[in-house]
């Protein structure tokens, strides 16, 4: 039947991104925790270390704009919707958990990669320029997806609380910014470091984007487009397993 | 071509909690173009029922049907055929009540053109179409719940599931519910009623079943579950003076008699010895009997009969 099939459920998942970005993207908060918690983590770094390069600097901060903007509003999403009693009919509705599920990475996806053309319009405004584009694009789209699957696996707790997942979303956020490459080169990391920096896919988005504005790498570009590609399939597909998993717990 | 009979089919349904049965193998089943009325006091399992029916919850065990569609292996067609009015109004606050008709317009795979169409044609009938580009946050109660039960008809389904429709409502949304009731029933549609709601479940409904402790007590027409409380008849009889309760009591084929302003409240064993009894009474003490009711059971007297007075 036509709603069951693979195509019925993107033109739904589809919907509830189009749901989501009205009802929770364009607010306030989404803009406040997309681009201005960067910008002042950015300032405050660009004060404090006056020996990075420009480059260095403005691709971490096109690194924290996607990962806190694809991060802002996914976690919430699900405690929400289960707070204000809208989540029962969705549930209700024929659309299946894994749908529904890809629906809020599918809007989470959307305004992360579109907000980075702020980084990047700062970068060329101040004078740089982009020397690998296609890197740059294809990074993009792929933490677009890493970033927004991660936001919706922090979701994946079954409570009707937005403070509780805020409050689990912000302990897990804000220490990967620091081991990631963000604010300290890696290659200046100690041994355990470095092994730590290599278990957070945000550090192979922060190289993809020092090697599109032709800064030096940590790893090798394939390197890091495959492991943040899997990252990406690991976070989406476990959260739509788990995600089928509690959310009758959550009405 | 032969016409399906039975709308929803339940089979021992079972689902736990930890180490609580919240719902025990219940089986029933919903005729094609019945209003059928679901009861049960608080806790006794209703709203697992409902939502295992309408594929927010898995069972544990057992197998539910809905239009011939198995819940399990095939929930999407089998939520296709159904819409869902939940007990609390959940339309999205921040949209207008165009763009949450239009949300279920788009879940539910209805062509724009038709939900157009629809939309008016609900929103009309609702008498929301003048508030239609109005943000839900502004709405009444009976407007929310009114909104709701539009978006649950948009896709023209052949079941409707509603959990208490008209709880804490006012008249005019009350009486406007009901009626759209009515006529959709009349027309076709499968009605799950949810209800606390005694007279609503006697006017409206051609089946009840009554669920208690996870168990479904009793299922049949109103009608016949008023019969099968027959044994607590009673009679409420008015003398032109006072009496004493106790010697009334004392009288054969009376079991219990209380009070209830001026007239005399008596639940009867054997119905035609405590007629005679009392009026053998009313002459022997010369009083004059200005009434004598032999009401039957309402379905509240039958449901609290039924599940014992749980609630």
């Amino acid at each position: 039947m036509r709603s069951s099939g693979i195509a019925g459920q993107l033109r739904r998942a589809v919907v509830v991104a189009k749901k989501n970005i009205l009802i929770y993207y364009i607010k306030g908060p989404v803009i406040i925790f997309g681009l201005l918690i960067p910008l002042f983590l950015f300032l405050a770094f660009m004060i404090g270390n006056r020996f990075a390069s420009l480059p260095f600097l403005i691709s971490g901060l096109l690194a924290m704009t996607l990962f806190f903007t694809a991060t802002a509003v996914s976690p919430v999403i699900f405690p929400w919707e289960a707070q204000a009693r809208t989540l029962e009919r969705l549930a209700a509705a024929p659309i299946s958990i894994p749908a529904l599920v890809f629906g809020d990475i599918l809007a989470s996806f959307v305004f992360g990669a579109g907000i980075t053309l702020v980084p990047i319009g700062i970068a060329l405004a101040l004078g740089m320029s982009v020397s690998h584009p296609f890197a740059l694009a294809l990074g993009i789209l792929i933490g677009a997806v890493c970033f927004s699957a991660l936001g919706t696996l922090l979701s994946v707790p079954p409570t009707s609380s937005p403070p509780n997942i805020m409050m689990l979303s912000s302990l897990i956020k804000f220490p990967l910014i620091f081991i990631s490459g963000i604010f300290i080169p890696i290659e200046t990391l100690p041994a355990w470091g470095r092994t730590i920096a290599s278990l957070s896919p945000l550090t192979y988005f922060a190289d993809i984007a020092r090697y599109s504005l032709g800064e030096a790498t940590t790893f090798p570009i394939i390197v890091d487009i495959a492991a943040l590609a899997l990252f990406a399939i690991v976070f989406l597909v476990a959260s739509m397993k788990l995600h089928e998993r509690t959310l009758p717990g959550r009405i | 071509m032969t016409r399906r009979s039975t709308a929803i089919d339940v089979q021992e349904i079972t689902k736990r909690f930890d180490d609580i049965v919240a719902v025990d193998r219940v089986s029933f089943d919903v005729r094609c173009g019945e209003i059928f009325g679901f009861l049960g006091p608080n806790g006794a399992g209703k709203t697992t029922t409902v939502r295992m029916l309408t594929g927010i919850i898995r069972p544990d065990a057992g197998s539910i049907h809905v239009m011939g569609y198995d819940m399990a292996r095939d929930p999407v067609s089998a939520k296709q055929q159904m819409g869902v009015v939940p007990e609390t109004a959940n339309a999205y606050l921040d949209l207008t009540a165009r763009q949450n008709m239009l949300l279920a317009a788009d879940l539910y795979d209805v062509p724009r053109a038709r939900a157009e169409e629809r939309i008016r044609e609900i929103l009309s009938e609702l008498g929301l179409l003048d508030r239609q580009d109005h943000r839900v946050h502004g709405y009444s109660k009976g407007m929310h719940q009114r909104l709701i039960l539009g978006m649950a008809l948009l896709h023209e389904p052949p079941i409707l599931f509603l959990d208490e429709p008209t709880s804490g409502l006012d008249v005019q949304s009350t009486h406007l519910i009901i009626a759209m009731l009515q006529r959709l029933n009349e027309e076709g549609t499968t009605i799950f009623l949810t209800t606390h709601n005694m007279d609503e479940a006697n006017r409206l409904c051609h089946r009840v079943g009554i669920i208690r402790r996870g168990r479904i007590a009793a299922i049949d027409t109103p009608e016949q579950l008023k019969r099968t409380v027959d044994r607590i008849a009673m009679i409420l009889v008015a003398f032109d003076r006072s009496v004493d309760t106790e010697a009334l009591a004392a009288l054969p084929g009376v079991a219990e008699v209380s009070r209830a302003n001026d007239r005399y409240r008596v639940s009867v064993e054997d119905i035609d010895t405590a007629i005679g009894s009392v009026v053998s009474f009313a002459h022997a003490q010369g009083m004059r009997i200005l009434s004598l009711d032999t009401p039957a059971p309402s379905l509240d007297e039958v449901f609290l009969t039924i599940t014992g007075g749980d609630e």
